[in-house]
């Protein structure tokens, strides 16, 4: 079944993107994402895939294109990173709003200034209350995975929300991997052409986007929150389905040597890989420390999360982004809401590392580690927030 | 060529319906309205959002018989860029008839914020007919200047100051902008000629490609002169030459309503409170400087259709 394949992550999104028979794509070139775009015009260029690849002239109306795309009915598809998305915010809330199940792909970049061209999670998780579904990519095989699962998420009539498949910029995107890909007739089995029920349709004329004040709001916004709780289930389930076809299941998060730890690490995309590489060698020096990678990063799956984490001592929890003012990054506070409830609560620390494309080392995740257990030496986190690799 | 000899053959259907919340004597809908009259078969209506978005479609209701969308400010050409694109493929691969498509932009939405959007979606010439009700400032935020605001008007953001007194640029050539971009048909119309409106607007649909129509929608909030004189205002604005009708059509201009003896510009302006500042004595210069651009946009239009 399938073969395998030696991809980029940005080549393994655009083959994936393909065999979804998507109708629109609608993008804007941007570093590191340009590979996409270029491959996916290609694929239009030489017939390989029968859709309409709308060149457009900015980020902003990519989105916007998108928005009119789907609601026509089509399978839409777009990509940026960084300073695209920032462009295309607007867009980002509205798409949600008006339950447009675009996929996009975050090859995740450095917000400017300075301007920079590698990664940190910045554009993801500025979009987190954008109300999209965002899976996030540890590997090339789970950039593919993610991104034909991503249709099939967001186009489910439970969810009807845009997704996001993020992939760390350079690290993974312009990283050649050994992937094995899905035969095209399965991925057509699993995701048939798109049958939107609510769409522009001169037979059946609906007002899209009207004015809504204090008397429908509210109720509208309640809605997207049921709908975002609804792909909580769905995105396990499409996880699941996905793994009978093709041997590798997906869930809201994965696990590492978590279920007897004294300090597990949490963190997102591809540091993931190194902390268990570090995370094994530790184990051989009888140090009990595990990794939880997040892939689900929206909706949190805060269940999930609390599961694998409640018998932990200590727990480090990596941002690749910084939010300077806040009690910590993004992911730290997500998690620190997340056990809020537990009777008994791990000790809780932040590591921001990583930004612009800064190397995380296996000696930095074992400083991490180490930090760990001195806090539960202690008995107490002496310093919440710690950066890590910063000069 | 015309579509439509007498209003009499317009079709009763009303695609706009009553009810809406505009304003009494706004041109925006009477705009909508006949537009909707020139379609020649299903048609999607896409709307930046604006005073004929806001005022038409507050949930649970509207009034379009269309399907309508309306998703942003500077984005309307963006979207009709997605829906045209998504039918044309969808045509080819699940048999889905493509419909006609059109825009209605206000002049904030469309010379300023939307410019971009709307350039962009000329270039990669997708099929759909842009059109532009200009009532020349941003009056869904309560009047404020745009680049479409003409030489010497009063807004709230260009008031008439002892300084300053009202706007002191031109405004844009939104017809000369779409020219160049190579579109194969661009108009200007006004709803006090509504024949010659609706034939530009189904000229414009049976393009295959972009097309833009620039008509100007008198307000009598923003313009300050009475509701009941909508009509008498936008024909006003033709016969002093203050609003040239015209079209062109593969890079060709042609002035449809040739004023040849055009009245006074003051008769326009003297019609609406939003130049009244423009008679005082010390703003003379500027009243002289505003006819003076009326006489030379007039004088390159000839030029530009070989009758000079």
């Amino acid at each position: 079944m399938g073969k395998v394949l030696g991809l980029m992550g940005n080549e393994a999104v655009a083959y994936a993107v393909k065999q979804s028979n998507v109708d629109v794509i609608a993008a804007y070139p941007i570093t590191p994402q340009t590979i996409i775009v270029e491959r996916l015009s290609e694929f239009v260029a030489n017939g390989e895939l029968d859709a309409a690849f709308v060149p457009v002239e900015s980020e902003h109306s990519a989105l916007s294109c998108c928005v009119g795309a789907s609601l026509a009915g089509a399978r839409v598809f777009t990509a940026s990173a960084s300073q695209g998305i920032a462009l295309m915010f607007e867009i980002t809330f509205i798409a949600s709003s008006m339950r447009c199940p675009i996929v996009m792909a975050i090859v995740n970049r450095a917000f400017s200034a300075p301007i920079n061209i590698h990664c940190s999670h910045d554009d993801t998780v500025a979009l987190r209350d954008a109300s999209w579904v965002h899976l996030i990519s540890e590997s090339v095989q789970e950039a593919y995975d993610n991104a034909i699962q991503a249709f099939k998420i967001a186009e489910d009539s439970r969810v009807l929300l845009p997704t996001s498949i993020s992939l760390d910029g350079f690290i993974l995107s312009h990283c050649l991997e050994r992937i094995e890909v899905l035969d095209n007739k399965v991925v057509s089995d699993f995701l048939p052409p798109r049958k939107a029920e609510y769409k522009l349709d001169p037979e059946k004329p609906i007002t899209f986007g009207p004015l809504a004040l204090q008397d429908y709001y509210f109720e509208f916004k309640r809605q997207q929150e049921e709908a975002m709780r609804n792909a909580l289930s769905v995105v396990k389930e499409v996880g699941k389905k996905y793994g009978e076809i093709s041997g590798r299941t997906y869930g809201t998060v994965k696990k590492f040597m978590t279920d007897d730890a004294d300090v597990v690490l949490v963190c997102m995309g591809t540091v993931a890989g190194t902390a268990r590489v570090v995370a094994r060698s530790l184990r051989k020096e009888g140090k009990k420390v595990g990794v939880l990678s997040i892939r689900l990063f929206r909706p949190f799956p805060a269940q999930d999360v609390v599961e694998a984490l409640r018998n932990a001592k200590a727990v480090a929890v990596i941002d690749r982004s910084s939010a300077p003012g806040c009690i910590g990054g993004p992911l730290f506070e997500d998690i620190c809401t997340a056990l809020y409830d537990l009777p008994e609560k791990p000790l809780t620390y932040n590591i921001i590392a990583g930004l612009g494309g800064r190397d995380i080392t296996p000696e930095h995740i074992k400083q991490i580690y180490n930090t760990g257990y001195k806090y539960i030496k202690e008995g107490k986190v002496l310093e919440k927030v710690l950066w890590v690799g910063v000069r | 060529m015309s579509y439509f000899k007498k209003l009499a053959d317009l079709p009763r259907e009303e695609l706009l319906a009553p009810g809406h919340r505009l304003c009494a004597g706004c041109a925006a809908s009477i705009i909508a309205r006949l537009a909707l009259k020139a379609t020649r078969g299903p048609t999607i209506v896409v709307n930046a959002t604006g005073c004929l978005e806001v005022a038409t479609t507050i949930y649970p209701y509207t009034s379009w018989r269309v399907p309508w969308v309306h998703v942003a400010f500077e984005n309307a050409a963006s979207v009709a860029s997605g829906i045209e694109a998504a039918f044309r493929i969808m045509e080819k691969k699940y048999g889905v008839k493509k419909p006609d498509i059109i825009v209605f932009g206000g002049d904030g939405g469309t010379f300023d914020i939307g410019l971009q959007a709307l350039s962009g979606a000329l270039e990669r010439e997708h099929d759909f007919v842009y059109i532009c009700y200009d009532n020349e400032a941003y009056m869904n935020t309560g009047i404020q200047r745009s680049s479409a605001t003409p030489l010497g008007a009063w807004t709230t953001t260009s008031p008439a100051g002892k300084v300053v007194p009202g706007k002191l640029e031109r405004k844009k050539d939104l017809i000369g902008i779409a020219v160049a971009h190579g579109v194969e048909y661009a108009a200007t119309a006004s709803p006090a000629y509504p024949l010659d409106l609706v034939n530009k607007v189904r000229k414009a649909i049976e393009v295959d490609g972009p097309a833009v129509l620039h008509i100007i929608s008198p307000c009598p909030r923003g313009w300050r002169f009475d509701p009941s004189e909508t009509i008498e205002v936008a024909r006003l604005a033709v016969e002093t030459r203050f609003f040239p009708i015209y079209e062109v059509e593969r890079g060709q201009y042609k002035i449809n309503i040739k004023v040849a003896k055009p009245k006074p510009v003051e008769e326009y302006l003297k019609k609406q409170g939003r130049f009244k500042h423009l008679f005082l004595p010390e703003n003379k210069w500027l009243l002289e400087r505003i006819k003076k651009v009326v006489e030379e946009n007039w004088n390159r239009l000839l030029e530009l259709a070989g009758e000079k």
